[in-house]
């Protein structure tokens, strides 16, 4: 598995904004970066899959983004929508290697 | 031991309550598969309409969760229909092509609309009321349509009727009968009903029998056999509901109306029951909750092998909110000729009561206004009270003024969940119950219809005592279980300071969500807004942004226009910015303010720097915009500078934080062209003085404004706009518009409140001490790089980095 991945980087962690999202484009591929309060980071897909909302700008709580247009709560740590709502969105691995931060995508 | 197989068909409230009583009795003996039609889990179709009428969301009228399923070991298959039953193998089918063997299984698949047979009913527009879908189909044609129709005026269309109105439809109900909801009330109660329906906006249509649904492809209106007709663009089938007994029938399962039980509700089928709406029980076909849900406990015994004297059968009672109307009937329901009656009628409190006696025995109750005593009825009607009781009982009552402390421990609180008062009383001792919630999840009470809540609210008044705030509100979220009062007073007394202090000082059970962030951070800077630092990750996309997000991502610029005035200048620089950024759409907004649309998030504070104009902050929990009418510069009819005084109060309160949007408006005469009636704050000048309006609303709630109070000079009217909007500003709930809150609170109380001249004064210097904090968020970014780096700007890597 390691050899199809490929890491990006994407920034220092020191500079990400605290408990809120940003917005990675790598190529055609759109992503929500967030800094949870743990001081954690995670990617996941920029697409709610209710109606395509921008995640990156949604409230941040915990481990869980409420996305910015209807106020789906989507856990950012495997990408599963909560109850009542269904769906899920793609998660990307991330890895910090002295305060850098890489986004492992698929070659 | 192997387990049982039990199977449900229906995942509606009656089969679910049966399932909730096995778990209860004994939760080991069975293996628990649900099959449901309807994608959802269990959900309360009582109050149905109140997602209509926009106060629920599904989540709200949902009574068991996924969750619920899940952790009890229920295999529920929503969204799959029972298409087959082979009663002799024990095996069914479903349209999915699953099969399933059974041990037991009950049948309770509820009913369907009953769809009039008339002449063009298949027409677009024309829909029944009984479920979810149809509940959004409504929601989605109310936004295009005007006119609607509600064939039926029993319970369900005048619940669907005043859904409508909320939706800001024009209805017309139309009905049969020569009053409404005959089925529950007498004539006088329900003549009194209409009266309070028609003061809502509803009109009636009364011995009508509608003959044909008129138009082409699409719903024109309603034909009626006297030869009239009405317009609709939409026609809402609610006359009635038949039991749903198709499946059972090609199983051979004798029916009848519904499916045949005896009194365990074993259909005459082996190891197959029926409960609920489709079970037709000694020739009766029950439709209330109460009722059904005594179905489900009998059976749930039955089930389990339990021993129980099994159902007898269940006096009629109703005990509903109509549009904010408490109606309650139980037994008889119109008087014959040797009834005796006892009649109690006060037009002037909205309140009559009829009692009806046969043979010296209670054999029926109508009440409408005042429904308190309603149980108490039913038991009298159920043990057949004589006139004697009957009297003594009110001559107790006259001596000590009525209260639910008096009533005995059997009494029965909630009617739909047979909750009696003792069981009530016992848990909120035993488990130290504090809230109607907790009261709600521990013991059922209050959980379906609502109509109980005053009285739950009165036990746990006089159980706890002082230590009850009576008029609590409900939690603020899912998150905790303090109401907004709790937590803006341990704020205040323990000084917090910000968001994740109070969180974990007052035991938050998660990290806060969307609900309870925003409300937090709104209510630590209405506290102090002097040294509270506001958390921007803690506000919705729109406020933290200072632009209004659109559905594709890109956000949207309205700059401040004082009062509506602009200038060429103004106007040349917002063409140019137009130009330059290639700004999707410019549109003239409802505030006479003007949008710049579909603007890239990056481009936002570069836009805002070349416009050099503040924020009209049309995204914002705060001052929108003043709109004003030309006024007497110009107008022939003008009698007041509005275009004036809109600037100055604009300017005074521009940037202000409110629990909600607040929106104004001044015109210069009754007339009115600012729209002054329905605003937040509403200004309209008349001659030599100025008339405040206040609560006013022209969106989803739609509300007139109420006339707060007149003013000769405009520094009074500016001042007393200030203590208003600051009481607002302290006593309402986040998220609750001055609408909402002028109705809780009620405009004689704000009157009254405000014509203390101290604390008009008081007021006004917490305004102050809010406003002078108040910076233009738009040169705020753009003079601070961490801002625009951390909320503006995107990463962007080319593909082929590695």
């Amino acid at each position: 598995m390691g050899n199809t991945l490929r890491s990006v980087l994407i920034g220092k962690i020191d500079e990400w904004p605290e408990k809120l999202g940003k917005t990675v484009n790598i190529g055609k591929i759109q992503l929500a970066v967030f800094k949870l309060e743990s001081g954690e980071i995670r990617a996941i897909e920029n697409r709610c899959p209710h109606k395509g909302g921008v995640l990156a700008e949604g409230i941040v709580t915990g481990e869980y983004v409420f996305c910015p247009m209807h106020d789906w709560k989507i856990n950012v740590l495997d990408g599963k929508v909560q109850e009542p709502d269904i769906g899920c969105v793609k998660t990307f691995p991330v890895e910090v290697k002295e305060n850098q931060v890489y986004v492992l995508l698929d070659r | 031991m192997k387990k049982k197989n039990l199977v449900l068909i229906g995942n509606g409230m009656a089969g679910i309550r049966t399932i909730e009583g096995i778990l209860n009795n004994d939760s080991d003996q069975y293996e628990i598969t649900v099959f449901g039609t309807e994608p959802y889990p269990n959900y309360n179709r009582i109050q149905l309409s109140k997602v209509l009428q926009g106060d629920n969301s599904l989540k709200d009228i949902t009574l068991n969760d996924w969750q619920w399923y899940e952790e009890n070991n229920i295999r529920l298959y929503p969204g799959e229909t029972v298409t087959k039953i082979d009663k002799n193998q024990q095996v069914l089918y479903t349209d999915k092509g699953k099969t399933k063997g059974y041990d037991k299984l009950i049948i309770a698949t509820g009913s369907n609309p009953f769809v009039l047979p008339l002449p063009g009913v298949n027409k677009e527009g024309v829909i029944a009321f009984r479920n979810i879908d149809d509940t959004e189909t409504i929601v989605k044609y109310s936004k295009q349509y005007k006119k609607a129709a509600v064939i039926g005026g029993g319970l369900l269309g005048l619940e669907a009727g005043r859904g409508l109105l909320n939706l800001g439809m024009e209805v017309d109900v139309v009905h049969i009968h020569d009053y409404i909801m005959e089925r529950q009330l007498d004539r006088t109660a329900g003549k009194l009903l209409q009266q309070e329906l028609e003061k809502q906006g509803m009109n009636f249509h009364l011995n009508k029998v509608t003959t044909e649904i008129i138009g082409r492809k699409r719903v024109k209106g309603l034909q009626f056999n006297d030869g009239s007709q009405i317009k609709a663009d939409l026609v809402v089938m609610a006359v009635g509901i038949k039991p749903n007994v198709d499946l059972a029938r090609e199983t051979g399962i004798p029916v009848n109306r519904g499916i045949l039980v005896n009194d365990y509700m074993e259909t005459e089928v082996a190891n197959i029951y029926a409960v609920g709406e489709c079970a037709e029980h000694r020739g009766m076909v029950y439709g209330l909750v109460a009722p059904l849900y005594q179905q489900g406990e009998i059976l749930a015994k039955r089930i389990c092998g339990i021993e129980t004297i099994g159902y007898k059968g269940s006096v009629l009672s109703t005990q509903l909110k109509v549009s904010g109307v408490d109606v309650f009937s139980a037994g008889k329901i119109n008087e014959e000729e040797n009834s005796k009656v006892s009649m109690l009628h006060d037009d002037l409190q909205g309140v009559y009561q009829k009692v009806i006696f046969e043979h010296g025995k209670m054999t029926g109750a109508v009440l409408f206004g005042d429904t308190k005593d309603g149980n108490k009825f039913l038991k009298y009607i159920k043990s057949s009270v004589s006139v004697e009781e009957y009297l003594q009982s009110i001559e107790t009552k006259t001596n000590e003024s009525y209260s639910v402390a008096d009533l005995p421990p059997d009494e029965l609180i909630c009617g739909c969940n047979g909750v009696t008062k003792g069981v009530i009383v016992e848990a909120i001792q035993s488990q130290g119950l504090t809230t109607i919630d907790q009261v709600k999840s521990c013991t059922n009470a209050s959980r379906s219809c609502g109509g109980c809540k005053q009285l739950v609210s009165e036990l746990l008044q006089g159980t706890l005592g002082y230590s009850y705030d009576q008029n609590q509100k409900e939690a603020i979220c899912n998150c905790t279980i303090l109401s907004r009062d709790e937590v803006v007073n341990q704020i205040r007394e323990k000084g917090l300071t910000h968001i994740r202090e109070v969180m974990n000082v007052l035991g938050w059970k998660t990290d806060g969500c969307s609900k309870c962030k925003p409300a937090l951070n709104y209510y630590l800077g209405m506290i102090d807004p002097l040294h509270y630092q506001d958390e921007k990750e803690a506000r919705y996309v729109n406020e933290r942004m200072h632009a209004n997000i659109q559905k594709d991502g890109t956000f949207s610029v309205v700059p401040r226009m004082y009062g509506g005035i602009t200038t060429a200048e103004d106007l040349r620089k917002i063409a140019d910015v137009a130009d330059k950024y290639q700004v999707g759409t410019i549109k003239v907004t409802g505030g006479q303010r003007i949008d710049l649309l579909g603007v890239k998030k990056q481009d936002l504070p570069k836009i805002w720097a070349e416009l050099d104009m503040p924020s009209g902050a049309a995204y914002a929990k705060g001052l929108r915009t003043v709109k004003t009418c030309v006024g007497d510069s110009y107008c022939r009819f003008g009698t007041q500078d509005s275009i004036g005084m809109g600037i100055r109060l604009e300017k005074k309160f521009e940037g202000l934080n409110t629990p909600h949007k607040v929106k104004m408006a001044v015109s210069a005469c009754p007339r009115n062209c600012a729209e002054s009636g329905i605003k937040d704050v509403g200004i309209v000048g008349v001659e030599g003085a100025w008339e405040m309006y206040v609560g006013g609303n022209g969106g989803t709630h739609l509300r007139k404004a109420e006339l707060l109070f007149k003013f000769k000079s405009g520094e009074e009217l500016i001042e007393m706009i200030g203590a208003f909007l600051q009481y607002y500003r302290e006593s309402a709930n986040y998220l609750e518009r001055t609408s909402a809150w002028v109705e809780r609170l009620g405009i004689d109380h704000i009157r009254e409140v405000l014509s203390i001249e101290s604390k008009v004064k008081e007021l006004n210097a917490r305004i102050e001490e809010a406003l002078s904090v108040v910076q233009d968020p738009w040169k705020q970014a753009i003079s601070d790089t961490n801002l625009l780096k951390d909320l503006y700007e995107a990463v962007k890597i080319p593909a082929e980095t590695r």
